[in-house]
């Protein structure tokens, strides 16, 4: 077979002075990343990639998605992931691939069988670039998604009040994925904090429709099963009116006018009076 | 002799309602809308409400559809009316779904009827096998 030829051809040329080639190759791509990764670890990246590339070939031939590439794939893949995590871009990640082109540029003087070698490598690196590539979005698609996730948690803080008191102020518009998370949240910081007492403030909400009072009527349910009690502060005039038209029950729930009255209310059953608390936070000012 | 709600004439927008983002889209057109048409915080409240209900029965009974939107006038009254539209299975009882309290799968069962509360107009239109057509107007005062 041709190609089974040209890869022997490779194997050769790559290996005949491959100290040389690896040299110029690191060279070449430390200077696209401009320092930003230490020389050490492209060296270490690079030659590592480079002996497998040539062990692909000798094993493999050709056929670079096959067994014998194993090892070059699991690199690259390691080698994309690495750079999309420290915020090179994705054309700085794939030149790396494509200088390995630069090494065995033909000139004049140059055999028919090392140019049809050339040619080989020249196609096997650019799938071997592009598959790079693949690799990095992939890696920032999971970056992104994972910071989606963070940012849903942080926007949904759920703050201890007082010894015994948590608190979750709820602001803009309410999903259920959103409501979910912040409804699962309190729960878990009523476990951690061992507090009785939970408020709910909704005064940033919008609306409050049936899906979000099941949510909140949940929440409620489930703190009350684990012995704690929930509070709803800052129903303002138009959610309460629509809540009223929409036909939902609170039921027993004690509702509060202000996060103020809620904390209060909170104090008093924890045995607490508000305004001996208000005395400790003055004291310690 | 009922008459039909107004549906929105001239200058209105559809949107598709296939994803729960859809739904916060739906209710946040709708309160653009209801802003401009300067409806009373209260009123705009309702219906931004009305509409979250409408959008999600369209979203999860009505397997997916859209919602239309303008401005509506009568006799120099402003208001807004929507438009929710699916091609999904349809409503075989419409007077135990509009029944409080009644749902066919894990909801509270009132956003139908809630719906209805909190709208001036509120007309449906359903066919087994067909769809549903759910049109709901708000009007200043
Ligand atoms: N667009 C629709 N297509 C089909 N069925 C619907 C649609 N909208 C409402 N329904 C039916 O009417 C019932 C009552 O609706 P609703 O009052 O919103 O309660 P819920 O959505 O909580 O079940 C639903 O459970 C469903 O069976
Ligand atoms: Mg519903």
């Amino acid at each position: 077979m041709a190609e089974r030829q040209e890869s022997e051809r490779l194997v050769k040329l790559l290996s005949q002075q491959g100290d040389v080639l690896v040299g110029r190759w690191i060279e070449g791509v430390s200077h696209t990343l401009r320092g930003r990764l230490s020389v050490l670890e492209l060296d270490r990246e690079l030659r590592e990639l480079y002996s497998a590339l040539v062990e692909g070939l000798r094993a493999g031939g050709p056929d670079w998605r096959g067994e014998g590439w194993s090892e070059v794939r699991a690199l690259l893949t390691e080698l994309s992931r690495n750079r999309a995590r420290q915020g090179f871009s994705p054309t700085e990640t794939a030149t790396a691939v494509f200088a390995l082109k630069e090494l065995l540029v033909p000139d004049t003087d140059t055999s028919q069988q090392d140019f049809a070698a050339y040619l080989e490598l020249n196609r096997l690196v650019d799938a071997l670039g592009l598959f790079t590539v693949e690799t990095y979005s992939k890696t920032r698609e999971e970056i992104i998604g994972a910071q989606a996730e963070q940012l849903l948690e942080l926007s949904t803080p759920v703050v201890k009040l007082w010894d015994g008191v948590v608190a979750v102020p709820l602001v803009g518009t309410l999903d259920s994925a959103r409501t979910q998370v912040v409804m699962e949240k309190l729960l878990q910081t009523l476990v951690d904090t061992g507090s009785e007492q939970a408020i709910i403030d909704i005064t940033g909400v919008p609306a409050v429709d049936t899906e979000v009072a099941q949510h909140l009527l949940k929440t409620v349910v489930a703190a009350r099963l684990m012995g704690a009690e929930c509070t709803i502060s800052g129903i303002r005039p138009q959610i309460a009116q629509t809540i009223v038209a929409l036909g939902i029950q609170f039921g027993d729930i004690v509702t509060k006018a202000t996060l103020a009255d809620a904390l209060k209310h909170a104090l008093r059953r924890i045995g607490t009076s508000p305004e001996a608390a208000a005395a400790t936070v003055r004291g310690a000012r | 002799m009922i008459t039909a709600p107004a549906v929105p004439e001239g200058e209105q927008q559809t949107l598709p309602i296939a994803s729960n983002d859809d739904v916060v889209r739906a209710r946040q057109l709708v309160r653009t809308l209801a802003q401009q048409c300067k409806l009373s915080l209260v009123d705009q409240t309702k219906l931004v409400t009305a509409a979250s209900e409408l959008a999600r029965n369209t979203l999860v009974h009505g397997n997916g559809g859209t919602m239309r939107v303008g401005l509506v006038d009568k006799g120099g009254r402003r208001g807004v009316s929507a438009v929710f539209q699916d091609t999904g299975p349809g409503i075989p009882d419409l007077e135990l779904a509009l029944t409080d309290g009644w749902t066919s799968g894990g909801g509270m069962g009132l956003g139908l009827s809630g719906a209805r509360r909190l709208t001036d107009e509120f007309a449906i239109d359903t066919e087994v096998g067909r769809g549903t057509v759910v049109t709901v107007v708000k009007w200043t005062r």
